[in-house]
């Protein structure tokens, strides 16, 4: 094993920062009560929460009582989608047409996919090479019955980040639900509920130095979804089960943290970002996928042609790279990454691709330490690869 | 962890990685679409397998199946090499995840369509046994996705 060791995958989790654990501390061992209780002991956790509450609302130009916590950012987008599609139906309208995106996280698709089956029409919208919605696009496909517009923000697997703003717009003009998942844009970009005119943004606390288990749905007043999880009626009714206070607590202070330094950390992580593009892109039949410019600050994603990204992590692991990959061969699935797929490359190229997501525990020396090993490993692989000719410095295929 | 230390052996230190010059049997199996292609490369001295190479183009198990694979076949005679199964190759690495299954199919294949090629380069009948179930002359078919 190597002895560096470097956690590049920040996009798929974080490491729970010192401030949101510390924050979170007391109320494990101290402040554990219930907050449903009327005692006084219990009644210090109720008032936490109902500040973490107010804190993650600013963070997101939003109303407290606007934001309902849940379990993460897939149940928040399964609310949303659901809420949306019961919502209706309460109002005796069983049927509708939602319009999305084909390179969604699988917690919008196939929470779509279900609606599907219940009698729902979806319209998953493509993308254009770079990962970007046509706005215009989204505007053709609103219908007289077109219930909801989901569109996510940034997107995980390339980073492209999509014209919320636009979008919102246009959906309020239609006067149509929009939602956004944001849990890859929350702390990480400025997000602000009233500019994107957005109804419902799901957002997810570890992936910004809170814990796991815990995210929040915002619902813009005077909206109201159903409830997804009926019970004890916490959350005003709307999202049953004893609140994780410790949970919102960190999440609160893991995003007011992760904003206050925003503008100085994105333009840190954008940096040594482009610095690992530049570096990368420079190998043979490698590409840079998601757009150029307006990608999250720190995600870098490429594929490399003749590589499969199964093998590409294992071997970084051993260089003590922490990275991830779309590759068909790195889930349980034979089909590599509908995100990788629908920005139009081949499955035979989808297959070589890496992510490598920074953050803040990240410096200039681990930027260096990649740009050493990535292309190594890239380079053996290619070696030992069949569809490679080492000579020519290309692939053999004809795609 | 996902693989056996076996497997993690075979895949960071592949035995038997490369080409062999004027070989006399050579066969290719998978499809980059799926994500896995192996090249297989045998040196024949009578009846025996003197020598063996490979190139695969895929993920962990591709690569730990195609090694383990020639280790289990240097040395042996046609006959020999003709019975070896995909499942013997996962046995050998102490086993490998269902859906990594296919990885072994591709490798007993690999040396099937080599042993193939060495009958057809010496003008003699292909055996039944080595024949697969697609054609995969061009190295484009893989019997697990298509």
């Amino acid at each position: 094993m190597s002895e560096r060791f470097i956690y590049a995958d920040h996009a798929a989790t974080t490491a729970v920062t010192d401030t949101a654990l510390a924050a979170m501390l007391p109320h494990f061992t101290r402040d554990y009560g219930n907050p449903s209780s009327l005692y006084r002991f219990a009644q210090e956790g109720k008032t936490h929460l109902e500040q973490a509450r107010a804190q993650v609302a600013a963070c997101l130009n939003a109303k407290p009582e606007e934001l309902y916590f849940t379990s993460g950012g897939t149940e928040a987008d399964n609310w949303a989608l659901r809420g949306v599609a019961e919502l209706m139906a309460l109002k005796g309208k069983k049927t509708g047409h939602i319009i999305t995106t084909a390179i969604e996280h699988h917690a919008v698709l196939h929470t779509a996919q279900y609606l599907e089956k219940l009698g729902y029409e979806v319209t998953y919208l493509p993308v254009d090479g770079d990962g970007l919605v046509d706005p215009a696009a989204v505007e053709q496909a609103i219908r007289p019955d077109t219930i909801l517009i989901s569109v996510m923000a940034a997107n995980n697997e390339i980073g492209t980040i999509q014209p919320i703003a636009e979008i919102g717009a246009i959906a309020r003009a239609h006067k149509v639900l929009f939602h956004t998942d944001a849990v890859q844009a929350v702390g990480h970009i400025p997000v602000d509920v009233e500019a994107w005119n957005v109804d419902l943004l799901s957002l997810s606390g570890h992936k910004f130095g809170g814990p796991k288990g815990i995210g929040a749905l915002y619902m813009r007043k005077p909206l109201r979804l159903p409830a997804l999880i009926q019970g004890g009626g916490q959350e005003k009714g709307r999202r049953s089960g004893t609140e994780n206070v410790p949970g919102a607590v960190g999440m609160a202070a893991a995003l007011k943290e992760a904003v206050d330094r925003l503008p100085e950390e994105s333009a840190r992580l954008a940096t040594l970002r482009d610095k690992l593009i530049a570096g990368l892109s420079a190998l043979p039949y490698t590409r840079l996928t998601g757009h150029p410019v307006k990608r999250l600050p720190g995600t870098a994603s490429f594929v490399f042609e003749g590589v499969e990204g199964e093998a590409l992590l294992l071997h970084l692991d051993a260089k003590g790279i922490c990275a991830s990959s779309g590759s068909a061969c790195s889930s349980a699935s034979l089909d590599p990454s509908h995100v990788l797929l629908t920005i139009g490359l081949p499955h035979a190229i989808a297959h070589g691709s890496l992510r490598l997501s920074l953050g803040p525990d990240n410096t200039e020396g681990d930027v260096e330490y990649m740009l050493k090993e990535v292309p190594a490993v890239v380079e053996y692989l290619r070696e030992m690869s069949p569809v490679w000719d080492k000579d020519a410095q290309k692939p053999t295929w004809e795609l | 962890m996902l693989y056996s230390d076996k497997v993690m052996d075979h895949f960071e230190h592949p035995r038997n990685v490369g080409e062999i010059e004027n070989a006399d049997g050579v066969g290719q199996v998978g499809n980059p679409k799926c994500g896995d292609i192996m090249k297989m490369y045998l040196k024949i001295d009578g009846d025996v397998i003197t020598d063996v190479k490979f190139k695969t183009f895929g993920c962990g198990s591709a690569i730990a199946t195609s090694s383990m694979a020639t280790e289990m076949i240097k040395g042996k005679t046609i006959g020999e090499a003709m019975t070896l199964t995909n499942a013997a190759v996962a046995e050998a690495l102490d086993g490998l995840p269902a859906y990594k299954m296919h990885c072994s199919v591709l490798a007993e294949e690999a040396i099937k369509a080599a042993l193939a090629d060495y009958y057809k380069k010496k003008g003699q009948p292909v055996p039944e046994s080595l024949k697969l179930p697609c054609d995969c002359e061009e190295g484009h078919c893989c019997s697990a996705c298509g």
